[in-house]
């Protein structure tokens, strides 16, 4: 993989693809036994909203390999809330850092920040834009249960505003997958989003139910429908119900169906699904080490 | 009669751009490009809807000592990709070209999504690639398929 900066799952190859999550792979045999192989570097977490997960996991990542972290703290305190740009900011912290993890509520901030700097930078989530390294992890975790090939999966949810969704689909095309896309009219996905598949000769199809398409499902990957995006609370109670599921739901599912959800969920997922076999959320959350591990190995 | 004629009989210029070849209807969308509102005190002309042997009807702007820059062209060509552009020195056409649409244009349109980075006062330019029927933002990916002329930065 020859990459400066992951900035877009747009970006990525099959090749890159199989590369970053081959190396997931070897390190998820031995997490432990890395340590030796990035000793002293320093990336910097610059997280400009509030994500446990995602800092945490990139936290991890660069300590499981040796290296350490530098983190600029709760925007807050910083000196973003005294105007300084996002372009300022990152040309300073790479004067610290061996490579820069950034988070940003606005869309296209990944995007604009590599082109001031040097270092590698991950975009850990820009908006509503992109979530490559979330996309990754959904892959690989796809990979293990599924298989990337012959692959029929539902993503189903906030379709519109969920950066996840946005990612995962275009990376899925780059494999023989079918996509049905389950969501309200109001969150379908975005004439971006659409013209990106459609370029890229994805096979997509598109429902306002689960019933229909799941017992062809291989993954069903539920996301959340944020109350917030609703102008009005009564559209949102009409829908919200019907896009949760539970172990009723699940009748009409293939025996080795897997369910993802890229966390936190709120009622989407009900916990009596937990402890079923195919729930895999909350094995893809933890394969966000290795797989940020991997990448991270191959950029630093 | 003739583009030729038809061009003629609009007033000639001294130094300036002439803008010919534009699409019927599209000439104030096109002084809109080029920033002019009259304000600046540029001598323009406009003929609207002249017609035309090539195109049945078309449009020609003319402006006073005013020569254009290489990504107001770009912009021009997503609204009127037939014109022709010339270059007026001391009343003669030292320059003509057509425009091209280009692969993609810079600092010209503003992204509508307010959430673009491009939108928080960070110091870049916006960039739209350039579709086969609209435009897209490079950083948010926005697409843009209508009304592109009310985009234009101010
Ligand atoms: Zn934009």
């Amino acid at each position: 993989m020859r990459h400066d900066h992951i900035i877009t799952a747009k970006q990525l190859s099959r090749e890159d693809i199989e590369a970053v999550l081959d190396l997931a792979a070897e390190f998820d045999r031995d997490l432990s036994g890395q340590a030796d192989r990035h000793p002293g570097k320093l990336l910097a977490l610059a997280f400009f909203e509030p994500s446990t997960r995602t800092k945490m996991s990139f936290e991890t990542a660069i300590k499981r390999l040796g290296g350490d972290v530098i983190d600029m703290g709760p925007v807050e305190y910083s000196s973003v809330t005294k105007g300084e740009t996002l372009a300022d900011t990152v040309r300073v912290i790479e004067g610290y850092a061996d490579a820069i993890a950034l988070r940003h509520p606005m869309e296209g901030s990944a995007t604009m920040a590599s082109q001031f700097i040097d270092v590698p930078l991950l975009n850990g989530g820009d908006g509503a834009g992109q979530h490559p390294t979330q996309t990754l992890l959904d892959l690989y975790t796809i990979r293990e249960n599924a298989g990337l090939d012959d692959l029929t999966i539902g993503i189903m949810g906030d379709l519109k505003y969920g950066r996840t969704v946005h990612s995962l689909s275009h990376a899925l095309t780059n494999f023989d997958t079918r996509q049905h896309f389950i969501s309200p009219e109001s969150l379908k996905l975005p004439r971006n989003v659409r013209y990106d598949l459609h370029e890229a000769g994805a096979q997509v199809r598109e429902h306002e139910s689960l019933e229909a398409v799941l017992p062809e499902l291989d993954v069903l990957y539920v996301t959340r429908i944020q109350r917030e995006r609703f102008p009005d609370e009564n559209e949102y109670q009409k829908v919200a119900g019907q896009f949760n599921i539970d172990l009723e739901t699940l009748e009409d599912a293939a025996d080795d169906l897997s369910i993802m959800h890229p966390l936190p969920r709120v009622d989407e997922i009900d916990p009596a699904i937990d402890d079923l076999e195919n729930a895999t959320y909350f094995d893809q959350a933890h394969n966000g080490v290795p797989v940020r591990m991997a990448l991270l190995d191959m950029l630093l | 009669m003739t583009d030729i004629d038809t061009e003629l009989r609009v007033s000639k210029i001294q130094n300036g751009t002439v803008i010919d070849h534009v699409t019927g209807g599209e000439a104030l969308h096109v002084l809109a490009i080029i920033g002019i509102d009259g304000s600046g005190g540029e001598a323009v002309s406009l003929g609207m809807n002249v017609p035309s042997d090539r195109m049945g009807k078309k449009d020609i702007v003319k402006v006073e000592g005013r020569e254009l820059s290489q990504s107001e062209v770009d912009v021009l060509s997503l609204i009127a990709p037939d014109a022709t552009i010339n270059i007026i020195r001391e009343y003669e056409v030292t320059e003509k070209h057509r425009v091209e649409r280009p692969e993609a244009v810079t600092g010209v349109l503003e992204c509508p999504n307010a959430n673009c980075i491009t939108n928080a006062g960070e110091p870049v330019e916006t960039q739209f690639a350039v579709l086969n029927d609209g435009v897209r933002c490079e950083y948010c990916d926005t697409i843009i398929r209508e009304d592109l002329t009310e985009h234009i930065e101010s």
